[in-house]
């Protein structure tokens, strides 16, 4: 079990308390109060409307406002209709969606339960990844004791309304956190992302109409229900309103997971929060948000961390998972553990990201040993631009933003190891 | 037949809860992998008549996986997670020590068979780092000797 967050809001306010995690303890705390208000006094179109008036964006890394996303569910439709819970966590940097799940399995329910109400769901389909072995064991204690006490079934709460949940382990791919790709992979075959459109509210799980949202999203949802659009909006920026649970890892003295509101300045988390650097040495570099976002350099970690202020410095929140890197890392290794990580998971459907995944990395490689050329960095920057935009899915873009940003803001240790032929790095980690 | 009736039957059940009956393949595979220790291709020819699909067609899910495995396994499974987070606090000297401990390589079986190690990609253990996966249980905060004594505790 994750220990609770250093720091606190409302989404992890209990989960230093272990009765949380039982049905008891949840409705103790207020649980499940919002989702029988919702079921038994709003309506679906209500529900929507205040999902989108509060702001709520997606917290999978995407960061698309959830209840427009909702609202794309068709409604003249006779067909079954799903939703999906991404709970694949794989963003290398994120651990967030594990506490939500071990610590707030109860929470997450109850957002499910409103979603599923207002797009009319009949099943949730749960795909949770499969290396969290204890969080889903966490997740089905929580199911079940649901469907005991009549929160998951044929009648819902006595409303009328059917509504029950079906857990999934994947099996260790990285790429079925994208959305489509967990479609397939929730059908039982290879987690290849799908052309779109068709989008998923149209043509979803097992072809049918289906919203996916991430474990956190649905965690939040309770919560608006219960305290409304303004109260959610007072929190976090105007852009970015809510709180999100940031994972900070590297060389910071205290490690952990901090729940703050969107527009915390990157420097507090690191600094303040996450105690600094350890050993007086000085940071060189911060990925925000996620070993996809593009990393950050020391001078400029004043920045609120909320999407429409990291994009103006060519980055993204993602999934808020910050990784610190301190002056005597070689940000040239720290390139060839990116390039391997996607050369490794790319699932080898679109040619742009097949090779150009290799390529970058067979390049960084090169450059690292010492046997780098100098053309060799605009060739990586070549294969870059080639690899986005030009696929099915995301995933080759958040291959080659990595490498553009390492490139943008660490050039100069690229291009020392080219001139010294060697890493110039002794202190660095080793590969 | 290889997998066994009971076995079979949780896997009728598990197609129950999808609206396609292949919706249950990797929950299928999940279970029978931990019955058998692996997917064999006579293994996955039984599943393909379950689910009225090719053997072709589990086999290629078995291999896309991680972890799925074709072959026959050690007992244990340990892995080093040595993406960014964990390498940054020395995954990869936990690595490498522990393959000289176990007298492997960095990535593969004792000569007794028992044990497979390897590297994988992030777990979601980062702040708890460096951290190893054995089998299905997560072990976090770790250093060399730690990591060592783990290995010497398997059964």
């Amino acid at each position: 079990m994750l220990e609770a967050p250093y720091v606190t809001s409302y989404l992890s306010e209990h989960f230093a308390d272990e009765a949380f995690t039982t049905l008891e303890g949840y409705q103790r705390a207020g649980g499940y109060e919002a989702a029988r208000r919702a079921i038994h006094e709003m309506s679906p179109a209500d529900i929507i409307e205040l999902v989108k008036d509060s702001g709520l964006q997606g917290r999978g890394g995407a960061g698309f406002v959830t209840g427009l996303k909702w609202s794309f569910m068709p409604t003249d439709d006779e067909r079954p209709r799903y939703l999906v819970c991404n709970a694949d966590e794989s963003e290398p940097g994120s651990f967030k969606d594990r506490i939500l799940l071990e610590r707030g399995s109860h929470q997450m329910l109850e957002g499910i339960l409103i979603a599923a109400f207002a797009v009319g769901a009949e099943k949730t389909f749960i795909y949770v990844r499969g290396e969290y072995a204890h969080p889903t064991r966490c997740l089905e204690r929580a199911v079940a004791e649901a469907r005991a006490h009549g929160f998951l079934g044929e009648n819902v709460m006595g409303s009328g309304f059917a509504h029950d949940v079906v857990i999934t382990r994947g099996a260790g791919a990285y790429i079925c956190g994208e959305e489509t790709g967990l479609l397939e992979s929730l059908e039982g075959k290879k987690g290849q992302p799908r052309k779109k459109p068709p989008f998923p509210a149209e043509y979803g799980a097992f072809g049918m109409p289906s919203t996916v949202n991430n474990v956190e999203t649905f965690s939040h949802v309770p919560h608006i229900l219960r305290r409304g659009a303004e109260w959610f909006k007072s929190i976090g920026t105007e852009k970015s309103p809510g709180t999100t649970i940031f994972g900070v890892s590297g060389h910071v003295a205290r490690p952990g997971l901090f729940e703050l509101p969107l527009g915390t300045p990157l420097s507090e988390i690191v600094f303040e929060h996450a105690g600094g650097i350890p050993g007086g040495r000085k940071v060189k570099g911060v990925i925000p948000g996620g070993m996809s976002m593009p990393i950050l350099p020391a001078g400029e970690l004043d920045v609120p961390m909320a999407n429409e202020f990291l994009r103006e410095r060519k980055t993204m929140l993602g999934t808020g998972g910050v990784m610190v890197m301190d002056e005597t890392t070689c940000m040239v290794r720290v390139a060839c553990v990116i390039t391997y990580f996607f050369r490794d998971e790319s699932c080898g459907q679109c040619t742009q990201c097949r090779e150009g995944t290799g390529w970058m990395d067979k390049i960084v490689r090169r450059i690292e040993r010492g046997a780098g050329e100098p053309q060799d960095l605009d060739i990586l920057l070549d294969v870059a631009a080639k690899m986005e935009g030009q696929t099915i899915c995301a995933f080759s873009d958040a291959a080659a933003w990595p490498v553009q940003g390492l490139l943008r803001h660490f050039r100069d240790d690229f291009e020392r190891h080219v001139r010294e032929h060697k890493c110039p790095y002794p202190e660095s980690f080793e590969l | 037949m290889v997998i066994a009736e009971a076995v079979q039957a949780e896997i009728r059940e598990l197609m129950a809860c999808y609206p396609e009956k292949r919706g249950a393949l990797l929950p299928a595979l999940h279970r029978v992998q931990q019955e058998l220790g692996h997917i064999a291709s006579e293994t996955a020819s039984e599943l393909a008549a379950l689910f009225e699909i090719r053997p072709i067609e589990v086999m290629e899910v078995v291999n896309f996986y991680n972890m799925f495995y074709s072959t026959p396994q050690p007992a244990h499974h340990v892995y080093v997670c040595t993406n960014l987070p964990c390498s940054l606090r020395g995954a990869r000297d936990v690595l490498k020590g522990l393959a000289a401990h176990l007298g492997v390589d960095a990535e593969g079986n004792t000569e007794d068979g028992r044990i497979h190690l390897g590297h994988e990609e992030c777990l979601g253990a980062c702040a708890y780092a460096p951290m190893l996966r054995v089998d299905d249980r997560y072990h976090e905060d770790l250093d060399l000797e730690a990591a060592k004594r783990l290995m010497d505790e398997l059964d």
